[in-house]
């Protein structure tokens, strides 16, 4: 949107100039300009529409997104404020609601920072090298988004269960993986894996290869390019599938219920715990639970949207070479 | 320093980008990479300064084998078409990056790196703009920015990759110059690549002409001008006239007609005739070994350009001459022609 109205400025600064300079023929570049202008400017008039109907749009936009998501976040926080602030508080540090809240926060940063590196290496693989079964690789990455979080879980399930394919070998010895936190993080690392990868591969297919080549050429080592050319790059691309890949870590529920075994105290998770206490009708320690992670979805929305305005400057450079006519 | 490259064969796939290519740079040259898109210049170039590697070899740089190194080992100074500055550095760190990743044994103390930073700024001219970011610049500073990052390691040699190809065309006109007299005073072995047969004749010493991952000729910009060695070289180097002929025994034929010029030893068979625009002699009708009406006649500075549809055989092939003012043509006048130099190439490429 924001190329396309500098476009117009231009096109129109460069119809004033036209116009002042009196040129008798318009050159083709001015023409080819003003008639891409025209175009934009009757595709603007199209959408010009009456202002009730303007009104009845926007009005249905607004009222949908407030049955939708409003009113559930209104309704979580109402709820669990419903006994006072001090009930809410003393759910809050109910053993059982601390050993969620550490769970999660242990499973968000083991998961996060593995997928942080397999993110990295992967959209590297992609986007700079050519190699055979790089489609075959971009498919596979997008798995964990076309499948069901549910199979997910249960993927483990028969790998590690006791009647799974490893469950003897792991039963002899004495290795928990399902029904305790290894196998909550493998869980929550195989939902979650595409975000950093996902994030990174377009951006840097963008960047292309030349710089870390003009790196390398300069002198500089493998691992120097990657800390002093590659990562500076990428940096807000890989914040933001960071900060993706978290709000799904922490607020993942049908993989890890299925690995999970619900232990109280032990194995279960934010999300978990807010299910469980809502089933024992204890609404304001489920809720109370619930507004955080809501919270933190807030949180992350913000953080997103400074992050996505970020990474459209660093796409976008301010480029002046061509306005700028004096250049020796 | 010198590089000398032998053997050199490089497949992508079937098709052969480079193909048993051999090639001998001296010490302090100016060498121009010179050939059409796909001729396998830049391929060339790349596996000189380690970014690709040819399928069979050699590379050596000042008598050192280059292949056993990787391009951070090289030395090697490369300029890419597009710059490829570090978008996220000012221009002073882009150009400090080559001294700052040097291994700490030798890494110089950061008032070195600052004063040897500046002085390469100074030589480009560019010292006012250290500390904008590459985006801020336009097209003309930022090649000489990235040619200043590449001077920095104090490169054995330096290679630039259609250096000027990105730039418009009066601001790639002036860097030539710029480019030459820089050479002048720095004399670091270079090759430069484009497809601009105009730069490789103004700017290098020697030129190595292209084509099809081969090199058709190597030689000073006058030699490739005035004895181009094959057909390619004659109708890629400045504008000539090609007509096809039929050479037999020791006369040549155009369109069964015979012209008045010596086969020059060329062998029989079909030919091209191939002749500079401006060595046709222009004569009245009924002499020269060529007839034909002047069609259109533009004058621009001393000479004036004239298309002539020549008479007699098929009567449709038009040329394109470029004559002294001496004599203005008119249109519609009928006029004799002769080549004065010519040469007469097979006809099969």
């Amino acid at each position: 949107m924001s190329t396309e109205t500098s476009f117009v400025t231009r096109a129109a600064s460069l119809r004033a100039y036209a116009s002042t300079a009196d040129l008798a023929i318009s050159p083709p570049a001015i023409h080819e300009v003003s008639d891409r202008a025209r175009r934009i400017a009757a595709s603007r008039n199209l959408l010009n529409e009456p202002r009730p109907i303007r009104f009845i749009i926007v009005a249905l936009a607004i009222s949908f997104l407030t049955i939708f998501v409003v009113l559930p976040l209104v309704v979580v926080f109402a709820s669990a404020f419903s006994k006072g602030i001090s009930a809410y508080l003393a759910a809050l540090t109910e053993p059982e609601a601390l050993s969620a809240i550490r769970l999660t926060l242990l499973v968000a940063a083991i998961s996060v920072t593995l997928n942080l590196v397999f993110g990295v290496v992967a959209a590297w693989a992609i986007a700079k090298f050519e190699f055979r079964g790089k489609t075959f690789l971009i498919t596979l990455i997008d798995l964990p988004f076309s499948v069901s979080p549910v199979i997910s879980g249960l993927v483990f399930v028969l790998l590690f269960g006791a009647q799974g394919y490893w469950g003897t070998w792991l039963q002899a010895h004495d290795i928990h993986i399902l029904f305790a936190v290894p196998g909550i993080v493998l869980a929550t690392i195989f939902v979650t894996f595409p975000f950093v990868a996902r994030s990174l591969i377009p951006l840097m297919q963008e960047q292309g290869t030349q710089e870390e080549e003009a790196a390398i050429s300069l002198g500089a080592s493998g691992l120097q390019t990657f800390f002093r050319v590659t990562l500076p790059n990428i940096k807000w691309g890989l914040l933001y599938g960071v900060l993706l890949c978290n709000a799904r870590a922490m607020g993942e529920f049908g993989a890890v219920s299925v690995v999970s075994g619900h232990i109280r105290g032990e194995t279960n998770t934010m999300p978990l715990l807010v299910e469980i206490l809502y089933n024992e009708y204890q609404f304001v320690a489920s809720f109370a639970i619930a507004s955080l992670l809501a919270m933190l979805a807030l949180i992350t929305l913000i953080v997103k949207t400074v992050l996505e305005r970020r990474l459209d400057e660093g796409q976008t450079p301010r480029d002046i070479s061509r306005d700028d006519p004096s250049d020796h | 320093m010198t590089i000398e490259v032998k053997n050199i064969v490089k497949k992508f796939g079937a098709f052969a980008a480079l193909d048993n290519v051999d090639l001998k740079v001296g010490k302090g040259e100016l060498l121009a990479l010179l050939g059409p898109s796909g001729s396998g210049k830049t391929t060339l170039l790349r596996i000189i300064a380690g970014l690709d590697w040819p399928d069979a070899g050699e590379v050596r740089i000042d008598g050192e084998d280059a292949l056993g190194h990787g391009a951070s080992e090289r030395h090697v100074g490369f300029v890419f078409q597009h710059y490829a500055l570090f978008r996220h550095m000012t221009v002073f760190e882009n150009v400090a990056f080559g001294l700052r990743v040097q291994p700490r044994a030798i890494r110089k103390d950061e008032a070195t790196i600052r004063a040897r930073v500046k002085e390469l700024l100074d030589l480009v001219q560019l010292d006012w703009l250290a500390n904008r970011y590459p985006s801020q610049l336009s097209g003309g500073q930022r090649q000489r920015i990235a040619l200043a990052r590449a001077l920095a390691i104090e490169p054995r040699i330096l290679l630039l990759d259609e250096p000027f190809g990105a730039l418009d065309a009066k601001v790639r006109k002036e860097l030539r110059q710029w480019l030459r007299s820089l050479h002048n005073e720095i004399h670091v072995t270079s090759i430069f690549v484009t497809h601009d047969q105009e730069e490789a004749l103004e700017v290098a010493n020697r030129v190595v002409v292209m084509d099809k991952g081969r090199i058709e000729q190597i030689g000073s910009p006058g030699d490739v001008y005035d004895n181009p060695a094959t057909a390619f070289v004659h109708g890629f180097i400045g504008e000539s006239i090609v007509l096809p002929v039929e050479v037999t025994g020791g006369s040549v034929r155009l369109g069964g007609q015979p012209l008045n010029i010596a086969a020059d030893g060329a062998a029989s068979g079909a030919s091209k005739l191939f002749v500079r625009r401006h060595d046709m002699q222009i004569g009245p009708a009924g002499t020269g070994s060529l007839e034909g009406a002047v069609r259109h006649v533009r004058s621009f500075g001393p000479i004036q350009r004239a298309e002539i549809a020549l008479s007699g055989g098929e009567g449709r092939t038009v040329i394109e001459i470029d004559a002294p003012r001496d004599r203005e043509l008119q249109a519609g006048e009928i006029i004799g022609l002769q080549p004065r130099r010519y040469r007469i190439f097979a006809a099969q490429d």
